[in-house]
């Protein structure tokens, strides 16, 4: 049988960087192929071209036999390839029937469209009600009805980035679930990730990208994960290191804290508390969207509330702002670092000033003093090996993992007594990312209780002594993550959220209604 | 004051009048504004309109032409505003902001020579009968055809956004436009087509001004209108028939205001005059304080649309 | 296929070219629109641009006028970028500048005919009070409703002038002014006139002002925590309210000072060189500055260039009006062109042109 889409010799450059280098491999008919590499080794450009998004430079890519040259995601969608993005490409304020029928090409009337999103979601064990509003929905359901919009034009091939970072455990199994059955079916999926105990259960063939170029192809199930792992980071990853020493006096104590004023599509924080000792990690896990940029907020000072609810070695300051925090040593890293840690258009000197002005008396009198900020800007650098032409360098010139240690570095570096930190390692290679999970296990160690919010359970486990999951608003009690299993944690992270996989049988009658009544 | 010197069934049949220019601006800006773009040019187009319009109208002695030209010029002028913010990635406030200044000078520039030239007739569209009917006959049915043809435009457009493919494509790139990039639709194409639509029904509503409201040309004659018809859209919550709602009851207010002036309110004009603007500040503030949601605002409104890949 | 691309940072080289590019090219655009006007256009341009400095027959009356334009322009500009720099949109500078002009007018007019010192000082801090005023009325509006500031700004120029019609027909008017509209001319009143400081060079306590202004404003955005919470909070919002810049203050801040500013601006015209309250006191200054504000970058330096280019751009208009019968309107239409043109070449300070074969992307 010949391979479902062959790459040959793909290359594709920006200006400064050559993102895909002569890519080439096939993948077969009814195989989950999995494209591993680490963030910034190409994986999107290359999924961008078979999707159509972006034009190869040169090479080739045969689809069924026949050269496959989609000028658009129409073309694409058309020859039977579909993708699911990482980041979601759905519209919060539409339905989710107006959100699938936007993903195809043509699209059944209002009623029909919503009859088979109800079938399909149900036959693949993804259940969908058409006419809600895509913003109420969680993560995982968002990404279903990405998927539904998929299934629905029977594509050949699949492609899923990152599909599970935004799922917890229970909801990857009923995705891995669907993904067999498509699979069974004979449906291809190129299947992204960096995940690579994930792709040794799931996948049947493996290239690795690093940096653009093709270093490895493998069956995953026949290696080790640290042999993949040698493979896409092309050198044995230092862990970091730790010490576990008995915690110190509580630091901060946080209770009752309820949200006042939502964001649109934002979640309400419900009664959370959690107290942090000195020279302790506490890791607060769960899905994207369910209370993290709140719970954040919250502690930032960026939103207010009573004053009781944040106590501080034991004074309220609830309802004191970000600047008043920090003199009293209650620093945060935002998980955005484009916008909300940093601005984009500043420099990193001007950058260093915005949360660092007050604990490094860098203004005087109300006057910034920029030559000290330039000093603390290089100060920053140097110690956390930012890899930056100079301090005058605006913040968004930096890659994702640079301007991240950037970002902690500067909170680091003012000495804090309480950091919270918001994913603090999102889309950072393995390099950078170890290092800023060390600086953390470091600060801990001199004795600063440190919060880090993470949707990268790999990460909590990695670094943090207490784990409490953060469900819709509602944060469980801390355990020890001593012993503690990943079933545990997803269990504690609100298992499926409730969406069950639709009985199997059921499924299959459902589905063969559906097939008959469309012949 | 004598209010009983107000004949009130004059000032019902003059509300629909009073309210179309702005009713046609705003419903462009509507359309405008769901693609995700702040066009704050209205007044420039519209004062553009009332200059081509006029120029044209009086020199064919057809109001269809005129209207025809306002609409190409209403739309040329959207188009500079297109070019700058879709192409060249310019800020739209301020982008707004300099089609409102240019307009403003271009018109009085190319109006200099029609300066107190005797405006058109337009003559009311014979609805038969039904202009016969009594009261509802002089409110209703005697008014020219664009005041139908405006109304007959806000249905096309609310069906058009709610009833159609084209109108939920027009809608997601308001929202999102990565997303709408990343399925493959043409952000800047249907913005750039929303935005002439838009230019082409301020264009529209200024001509009324000058062919039929006024009907003359003067410099900035438009006095605001372009500003209370952005406000408009705001007041309508994004929804094409709370536009005509809200322009009604504007034009209702405005004709009120006239009235009160010629029954002798023991007011100055300029205080009575004043009312249009402050009512509007006022309505402005009652519907804000609500979250975007809920009024119904387009996420991406305002923001600019560079594809990265 | 021509196609942008984000430049890592903000190019230093254009950001101070584009609007020396921006005044070329629509010497350009100006000249072909004159030449459809049936004018010379090089004449034209050699009219607007080099005439009032230059030519001797008319340089003695011009080159005053430069500093009588654009210190109103300056004033007032000064205040916008503020507010522009924070995203801000103060559009209402128009109305804020009549206030200015009626409160301080109103002051002086309520002394005559006194002749205290203390009145021309009284005058000037109730007009930057007017300003202010006018300005608070979107500023408080925005902070406790949310209320759009731009289309409140912008009605309210359209009420304020009204209002100084109904002060130019009623309580203002001149008693002894035969039943014309308009008030008491100041020049004829010392203690609250504004007169030139040295003789013909159009220097008067408005230009002063504005010099100031200039200064205090470039100290502000460049030294100080404030000007830099300002910049933070117009590049990125979520970003300054984590570096915990409170955005009421902000707003309050900005169209405050932008209202005083053009307040100001307002009672030294009055008080100088308008003289009087008049229905049609105000010729779009309020307006223009949108112009210099962005023409000068924002910065206050920049702005105090362009507020001189400006100025002469009115002097010139005027003069090419005199000389070729330049319709008054069209130099209205230049200054609208001058800002499309920066808004569109000012593409090039952040992102690279590049020309060659790419698909959409």
């Amino acid at each position: 049988m010949t391979d479902l889409l062959t790459l040959q010799g793909l290359t594709k450059a920006y200006p400064g960087v050559v993102a895909n280098d002569d890519v080439s491999f096939s993948i077969g008919r009814g195989e989950v192929h999995a494209l591993l590499g680490e963030n910034g080794a190409g994986k999107s450009t290359l999924v961008k071209m078979i999707y159509g998004l972006v034009k190869p430079d040169t090479g080739t890519m045969i689809l069924n036999g026949t050269p496959y040259t989609p000028a658009e995601p129409r073309a694409a969608r058309a020859a039977g390839v579909a993708m699911v993005f990482q980041h979601f490409s759905l519209f919060e304020a539409l339905t989710v029937a107006e959100n699938v029928g936007l993903g195809m090409e043509n699209p059944p009337k209002p009623t029909q469209l919503s009859r088979e999103i109800r079938e399909v979601s149900h036959a693949y064990g993804l259940p969908l009600d058409p006419r809600r509003m895509v913003g109420d929905l969680s993560a995982g359901e968002r990404q279903r009805v990405e998927i539904v919009r998929c299934l629905l034009q029977d594509p050949k091939l699949l492609i899923m980035d990152e599909p599970t970072s935004v799922l917890t455990p229970q909801e990857v199994e009923i995705l891995f679930a669907t993904l067999n059955k498509l699979k069974a079916e004979g449906t291809s999926i190129l299947y992204i990730s960096h995940k690579l105990e994930e792709i040794r259960a799931l996948c049947d063939g493996a290239t690795i990208l690093r940096r653009g170029k093709v270093v490895g192809s493998c069956n995953p199930r026949e290696r080790s994960a640290s042999e993949l792992a040698e493979l896409m980071v092309g050198q044995a990853l230092h862990r970091p290191e730790r010490s576990r020493s008995a915690p110190g006096k509580v630091v901060l104590q946080v209770a009752g804290l309820t949200s006042e004023h939502v964001e649109e599509f934002g979640t309400r924080l419900q009664n959370v508390g959690f107290e942090v000792r000195a020279g302790e990690i506490l890791g607060i896990g769960g899905v994207a969207g369910n209370g993290q940029d709140e719970l954040l907020s919250a502690l930032s000072g960026e939103t207010l509330g009573s004053s009781e609810t944040v106590r501080f070695q034991g004074n309220a300051v609830g309802h004191l702002g970000p600047n008043a925090r920090r003199a009293l040593g209650m620093l945060s890293a935002p998980e955005e670092r484009l916008g909300h840690a940093a601005a984009p258009d500043m420099t990193l000197v001007e950058n260093a000033v915005l949360s660092g002005w007050h604990r490094r008396k860098l203004a005087e009198g109300g006057f910034v003093r920029w030559g000290k900020a330039k000093d603390f800007a290089e100060e920053i650098i140097a110690d956390f090996d930012v890899r930056t032409p100079g301090p005058f360098v605006a913040a968004r010139a930096l890659s994702g993992g640079n301007l991240q240690k950037f970002v902690i570095g500067r909170e680091v570096l003012q000495d804090p007594s309480v950091l919270v930190v918001n994913q603090p390692t999102w889309g950072v290679d393995a390099a950078a990312a170890a290092s800023i999970r060390q600086a953390l296990l470091d600060l801990a160690a001199q004795g600063a209780a440190v919060i880090v919010i993470s949707q990268d359970l790999d990460e909590i486990l990695e670094v943090s002594d207490r784990f409490a999951a953060l469900n819709a608003g509602k944060l469980s009690a801390p355990r020890s993550t001593e012993g503690l299993t990943m079933e545990q944690i997803g269990l504690m992270l609100g298992g499926a959220h409730d969406m069950d996989v639709a009985d199997t049988d059921e499924a299959e009658d459902i589905r063969e209604t559906y097939e008959e009544g469309r012949l | 004051m004598d209010l009983s010197s107000i004949n009130w069934l004059l000032l019902l049949a003059s509300l629909m009048v009073a309210a179309t220019p702005i009713l046609l601006a705003g419903i462009g800006e509507l359309v405008t504004e769901r693609a995700g773009v702040l066009n704050l040019g209205v007044e420039g187009m519209m004062i553009t309109g009332a200059i081509c319009g006029f120029a044209v109208a009086t020199q064919t002695g057809s109001a269809t032409l005129g209207y025809l030209a306002a609409a190409l010029g209403g739309a040329a002028m959207s188009m500079l505003f297109g070019f700058l913010t879709q192409f060249l990635l310019s800020n739209q406030v301020a982008t707004g902001l300099a089609l409102t200044l240019f307009g403003l000078g271009f018109s009085a520039l190319i109006g200099q020579s029609f300066v107190g030239v005797q405006g058109i007739r337009v003559e009311d569209l014979n609805l038969g009968p039904l202009a016969d009917i009594p009261v509802l006959g002089p409110v209703l049915f005697q008014h020219d055809a664009m005041v139908y043809i405006s109304l007959l435009l806000v249905a096309g457009v609310w069906l058009f956004l709610t009833r159609t493919r084209g109108g939920l494509i027009l809608r997601a790139v308001g929202e999102n436009h990565d997303a709408a990039h990343a399925l493959g639709y043409k952000v800047v194409r249907i913005r750039l087509m929303a935005i002439a639509f838009g230019g082409a029904c301020a264009g529209l509503g200024g001509a009324y001004l000058s062919l039929v409201r006024v009907p003359q040309w003067t410099q900035g004659m438009t006095a605001g209108a372009g500003w209370i018809a952005l406000a408009l859209v705001v007041f309508a919550s994004w929804r094409p028939w709370r536009v005509l709602i809200g322009a009604y009851l504007f034009g209702g207010l405005t004709v009120l205001q006239l009235n009160l002036q010629a029954a002798g309110l023991k007011v100055p004009v300029e205080y009575l005059a004043m009312s249009p603007y402050l009512i509007t500040i006022f309505v402005l503030v009652i519907i804000s304080g609500r979250s975007r949601a809920s009024i119904g605002a387009p996420a991406t409104l305002g923001q600019s649309f560079h594809a990265t890949t | 296929m021509i196609r942008l691309e984000k430049r890592p940072t903000p190019s230093q080289a254009w950001t101070w070219a584009t609007p020396v590019l921006a005044v070329l090219l629509t010497m350009l655009a100006g000249g072909l629109m004159f030449a459809l006007l049936g004018k010379d256009p090089v004449a034209a341009i050699k009219i607007i641009f080099y005439d009032p400095l230059f030519n001797p027959q008319f340089a003695a009356y011009s080159r005053p006028q430069l500093l009588v334009k654009a210190g109103p322009l300056i004033l007032i500009a000064v205040g916008l970028a503020m507010g522009f720099r924070a995203g801000i949109w103060n559009i209402g500078a128009e109305g804020q500048y009549i206030m200015g002009a009626i409160f301080g007018a109103a002051v002086g007019l309520a002394m005559y005919p006194s002749d205290s010192w203390m009145i021309f000082p009284a005058m000037v801090i109730a007009g930057a009070f007017g300003g202010f005023l006018w300005a608070m009325i979107p500023a408080v509006l925005k902070v406790v409703f949310g209320t759009n500031e731009i289309l409140v700004s912008l009605l309210l120029v359209y009420v304020a002038e009204k209002l100084m019609a109904a002060m130019a027909l009623g309580p203002l008017r001149n008693p002894e002014g035969g039943g014309f509209p308009g008030s008491r001319n100041f020049q004829g009143y010392p203690a609250a006139s504004n007169p030139e400081l040295f003789p013909n060079s159009g220097m008067h306590w408005g230009v002063v002002a504005a010099i100031i202004a200039v200064i205090f404003g470039y100290i502000l955005l460049s030294r100080h925590l404030m000007g830099y919470h300002i910049r933070l909070a117009g590049q990125s919002p979520r970003a300054a309210r984590f570096g915990g810049v409170s955005p009421a203050r902000l707003v309050i801040f900005c169209l405050g000072f932008g209202g005083a500013l053009a307040g100001l601006a307002g009672i030294f015209e009055v008080t100088g060189p308008a003289g009087q309250i008049t229905t049609s006191f105000n010729t779009g200054y309020g307006f223009t500055a949108i112009i210099v504000a962005f023409l000068g970058r924002l910065n206050p330096i920049g702005i105090l260039l362009a507020g001189l280019l400006m100025a002469l751009t009115y002097i010139g208009g005027e003069l090419a009006s005199f000389m070729l019968g330049l319709p008054s309107a069209a130099i209205q239409a230049f200054q609208g062109m001058l800002l499309f043109f920066l808004l569109g070449v000012d593409v090039l300070s952040n992102f690279r042109i590049k020309i060659g074969r790419e698909g959409h992307a």
